[in-house]
C-alpha cells in the first residue's frame, strides 16, 4: 500500500499544469474564477485546445482518441483542470453518449459521431427526462413511430441542459407503446435542426438559463440513427447512467472551492478577527474538509478497482450521493461567509466578462446564486434517493 | 498510489479471518469476557504462534518488521471478532513506546518475552484532569538515592491488571519521562474494572514507588514525542478496528433486513430502512478510506505531519462509528437492544473507540490547528 504520487505522476501533473498555464486564454480563466456564466464559444475554445493536445476524452479507448492513463493520472488531470480555472469539459458527448456508442453503436455510427465529439464540432444534449418521467424515467411517453426509413417523434423532453447550444440530442423514445414500461424504449440520435424541434428556456431559482424544455412535434429521424436494437433502448439508458454518475462526485471541484472559501473567510472579519478563525465557522469548514478527504480516497479506491477489472457495484452511486452533499455544503458555507452580502442580487455581475463589481466580499454576487443553483446536484443524474434505492438493491441482494 | 495489500498481508488477513470464524464465536467470547482475566491466555499463545506479537518489531530484534498497514490488517480482523486480548496495550501502545524510547539493551530485555507471549505490558498515562491532553502529567517522579520515587494516579489504564509491567509517564524536574514499573512493585495498587465494551482497565495508584535510574526509557524530560507517536499509532489501530466492527454491523443488518418479516413482508422492502442501510454503507466506506490513510501515515516519525491525517481519520471514524452503530441497533429493533445479539456489542466497542485516544472534538481541534 502506498499513498504517495510516483515521480512519473508528479511529472505528469507538472505537464498538465504547464499546458493549462500556457494555453488557457486569460479572459476565460477570469470568468471561471469569478463564477461567471460562460458562453458556448468559451467551452468550445478550451475543448479544441485540449483536443489539440489529445486530452479531450482521456477515458476513451486509445484507438478512438483516448489516453492510456492510470486512475491516478485521471484524478490528477481532473484536479489540475479545476485548480487551473478551466471551463468544465461538456459531459454529454464525451462521458454520456460516447460510452453508449462504443458499447452498442455500429462502426458507422462510431465513425460518424465520435470524431466530431472529440473535435468539439458537434455539441450534444441529453433527451431523457419528461414532465411525467423524472425519477421514474422508464415512464417516458415521447412516441416514435416507424414510417418507412424514418421515425416520427412527438413528445416533450425537459430539464435539457444547454439544449440551446446543442447540434444533436440523444433521445429516449417509446417505440412500442404496448410493451411493458422498460421494454418499448429505444435510444435514437436527433439532429436539433430538424423540423419540429422547439427549445424553450427554463429560468431557474438562481436566475440563470441553463436548462430547457424541448418540444418535439412530428420530428423525422432516419432509422439509421437508432443505437442498439429497437425496443432495447433501456439497456443503453442504464449503461449511460452508470457513466453519468462516475465523475459526478466533483472531488477536485470541491477541493478548489474549499480553497476559494478559505480565501474569502480569511478576508471577512467577525469581531475584528478573520472569519476563518471564528470557531463555529472554522469547525464547519473542517468537517467538510475531512469528509472530502475521505471521499477522495474512496474515489481513488474505486478507480483502482476499476483498473483491476472489478465491475463497479455501488461505488458510482455512493460517490454521487456523498460528493453532491459535500458540494452543497460548501455552497452553503459561501453564503454564510458572505453574511448580509448574500442578499444583493446582481445578475449582471455574473454575465461572462462583466465588469460589474460585487457588493461586499469579492465575487459575492455569485455565492447565493451558486448555492441555489447547486441544489440541482442532488436531483440530477438520478436523484440521491434513487441512488440509495440502487445501492440498497445491491446490498440486500448480496 | 496503490491500495492493494501485499501477498503476505493478504495471507495474514485470511488466517485471522479463519481464526475469528473458528475460535471467536459470540458465545465463546462471552465466556472469556466473564472470566477472571477477561481474555484468553490460549488465544494469546495463538497470537504469539501466528507472529502477531512481534509484528511491529525489527527483524533483528526478533520481530516481523511490520508497519502501520500490517497493524491495520490485524486490527480490522480484531474488530470483526470483537477480540478482547490485550494486543492494543501490549503490542501497539507499549510496542511503539519501546521502539521510540527504549534503548537497545532495554528492548533486548523486554521484547523476547513480549514476542513469545509471556510478557504483557500496559501504558499508564491518562490522568483525571488530562482528558485527551497528552502533555498533562501530574504524576511525579522525584529524584531519590539511586533513582526516582513515583507518586500519582493513572486513569483508565487498558490491560493494567493482566500486565506484568507498566510503562508509566511521570514528571521529573526535567519534564515528562517514561518509567518501566513492575505491576506488583510495592506502592502500586489497582482498582480494576470492566469497560463498557467488555475489555479490562484499571485506575492505578503509585504511592512512593521506587524505581532505579535504569527504569527510565528514553531521555529524561523528553518522553512526549514517543508518547504522541504511540497514541497516533494506537489511533490508527482503533480506526482499523472500528472499520472491522462497522463491516460486521453492516452485514448483520443486511441479513436482518433480508429475513425479518413485518406487515407480511421482509422489512428490507421498506424504503426508509433501505436508505438507512445505504447511509451505513456510505459511512463505512468513508471510514475505511480514512483508516487506510491513518495506517499509512502513522509511521511518520514527525508529529506535525502526522497530526492532520491522523486527526482527520479519528474524526471520520467517530462520526461514521456513531451513525453505523446507532442505525444498526435501530434497524434491529428491539432485538438490537438485547445482550444476546452481537450488534449491541459492536455498538459498545465503537462507542468506546470514540472516547479513546482523543474524541472527535479533540481531533477536530487538532486537525484545525495542524
Amino acid at each position: 500500500m502506498d499513498l504517495s504520487h510516483s515521480p512519473e505522476d508528479l511529472a505528469f501533473r507538472d505537464e498538465v499544469r504547464a499546458f493549462i498555464r500556457d494555453n488557457l486564454p486569460s479572459h476565460i480563466r477570469a470568468k471561471v474564477a469569478a463564477g461567471q456564466h460562460l458562453a458556448k464559444e468559451d467551452y468550445v475554445t478550451w475543448q479544441k485546445l485540449l483536443h489539440g493536445r489529445g486530452w479531450m476524452a482521456p477515458h476513451w479507448p486509445v484507438a478512438w482518441g483516448g489516453c492510456d492513463w492510470t486512475p491516478v493520472q485521471r484524478h490528477i488531470f481532473d484536479e489540475e483542470l479545476n485548480f487551473g480555472n478551466t471551463p468544465r469539459i461538456m459531459p454529454f458527448g464525451t462521458k454520456m453518449l460516447a460510452p453508449v456508442l462504443l458499447q452498442f453503436g455500429t462502426e458507422a455510427q462510431k465513425r460518424r459521431y465520435l470524431p466530431k465529439i472529440l473535435a468539439s464540432e458537434e455539441w450534444w444534449c441529453q433527451g431523457y427526462s419528461e414532465p411525467g418521467a423524472g425519477s421514474d424515467l422508464a415512464g417516458l411517453k415521447t412516441r416514435a413511430e416507424r414510417k418507412g426509413d424514418r421515425y416520427v417523434v412527438t413528445g416533450q423532453k425537459t430539464w435539457t441542459t444547454l439544449a440551446q447550444y446543442a447540434d444533436w440530442m440523444f433521445v429516449l423514445v417509446r417505440t412500442d407503446p404496448a410493451a411493458k414500461k422498460q421494454e418499448g424504449i429505444s435510444f435514437i440520435l436527433m439532429d436539433m435542426r430538424s423540423k419540429g424541434v422547439t427549445v424553450r428556456p427554463i429560468r431557474t431559482i438562481d436566475g440563470s438559463q441553463e436548462i430547457n424544455d424541448v418540444f418535439l412535434d412530428g420530428v423525422e429521424v432516419p432509422v439509421e440513427n437508432l443505437v442498439g436494437e429497437e425496443n432495447k433502448g433501456w439497456t443503453c439508458a442504464k449503461y449511460l447512467l452508470g457513466y453519468e454518475r462516475s465523475g459526478i462526485a466533483g472531488i477536485a471541484y470541491s477541493k478548489k472551492m474549499l480553497e476559494k472559501l478559505r480565501k474569502v473567510a480569511a478576508d471577512e472579519t467577525i469581531g475584528g478577527r478573520p472569519l476563518l478563525e471564528h470557531p463555529p465557522f472554522r469547525e464547519k469548514m473542517a468537517r467538510v474538509e475531512i469528509e472530502l478527504m475521505a471521499l477522495e480516497y474512496t474515489n481513488l479506491r474505486a478507480l483502482a478497482n476499476e483498473t483491476k477489472g472489478v465491475v463497479p457495484g455501488p461505488e458510482p452511486s455512493i460517490l454521487k450521493v456523498r460528493g453532491t452533499e459535500i458540494q452543497q455544503a460548501i455552497t452553503e458555507l459561501f453564503v454564510e461567509a458572505a453574511g448580509p452580502y448574500a442578499l444583493p442580487f446582481l445578475p449582471e455581475a455574473l454575465e461572462g466578462g462583466s465588469n460589474v463589481e460585487s457588493i461586499g466580499p469579492e465575487g459575492a454576487a455569485a455565492f447565493a446564486p451558486h448555492y441555489l443553483n447547486w441544489r440541482k446536484t442532488s436531483i440530477y443524474g438520478g436523484s440521491n434517493e434513487i441512488q440509495k434505492n440502487i445501492v440498497s438493491k445491491i446490498l440486500l441482494r448480496a | 498510489m496503490d491500495f492493494a495489500l501485499s501477498e503476505q498481508q493478504q495471507q495474514l488477513a485470511d488466517s485471522l479471518a479463519r481464526f475469528i470464524r473458528d475460535e471467536y464465536a459470540i458465545d465463546a467470547r462471552r465466556r472469556t469476557v466473564a472470566g477472571d482475566e477477561g481474555f484468553s491466555r490460549a488465544h494469546w499463545r495463538t497470537f504469539a504462534e501466528l507472529g502477531l506479537l512481534g509484528l511491529p518489531f525489527a527483524e533483528d530484534e526478533g520481530g516481523i518488521g511490520g508497519d502501520g498497514v500490517d497493524t491495520m490488517v490485524v486490527m480490522e480482523a480484531f474488530g470483526r471478532g470483537l477480540v478482547v486480548e490485550p494486543f492494543l496495550p501490549t503490542v501497539v501502545l507499549c510496542g511503539t513506546l519501546l521502539k521510540r524510547a527504549a534503548s537497545r539493551a532495554q528492548r533486548a530485555a523486554l521484547l523476547p518475552g513480549v514476542i513469545a507471549g509471556e510478557r504483557l505490558l500496559a501504558f499508564a498515562h491518562g490522568e483525571r484532569r488530562a482528558r485527551y491532553d497528552l502533555s498533562h502529567v501530574e504524576t511525579r517522579a522525584t529524584p531519590a538515592a539511586d533513582g526516582f520515587a513515583i507518586d500519582g494516579v493513572k486513569s483508565v489504564v487498558l490491560g493494567a491488571a493482566a500486565a506484568d509491567q507498566l510503562l508509566v509517564s511521570a514528571r521529573t524536574p526535567a519534564g515528562i519521562a517514561l518509567f518501566l514499573v513492575d505491576r506488583a512493585a510495592p506502592g502500586v495498587s489497582l482498582r480494576p474494572y470492566q469497560t463498557i465494551d467488555g475489555q479490562r482497565a484499571a485506575e492505578v495508584v503509585f504511592a512512593g514507588v521506587k524505581v532505579g535510574r535504569d527504569a527510565m526509557l528514553g531521555p529524561d524530560g523528553g518522553a512526549l514525542p514517543a508518547i504522541e507517536h504511540a497514541v497516533d499509532v494506537a489511533t490508527a489501530a482503533v480506526c482499523a478496528e472500528a472499520v472491522g466492527c462497522m463491516q460486521a454491523l453492516l452485514e448483520a443488518t443486511r441479513d436482518y433486513l433480508n429475513t425479518r418479516e413485518q406487515f407480511g413482508t421482509r422489512i428490507g422492502n421498506f424504503q426508509a430502512l433501505q436508505h438507512a442501510l445505504v447511509d451505513m454503507f456510505i459511512e463505512l466506506e468513508q471510514a475505511r478510506s480514512m483508516a487506510i490513510v491513518a495506517a499509512v501515515r502513522c509511521d511518520d516519525p514527525d508529529a506535525t505531519t502526522r497530526a492532520r491525517p491522523l486527526s482527520a481519520a479519528k474524526v471520520q471514524i467517530g462520526k461514521s462509528g456513531r451513525i453505523v452503530g446507532q442505525k444498526a441497533v435501530q434497524l434491529h429493533g428491539g432485538m438490537g437492544m438485547t445482550d444476546e445479539m452481537k450488534v449491541g456489542h459492536y455498538f459498545k466497542r465503537l462507542t468506546a473507540i470514540e472516547q479513546s485516544f482523543g474524541d472527535s472534538d479533540h481531533h477536530l481541534a487538532r486537525f484545525q490547528a495542524a
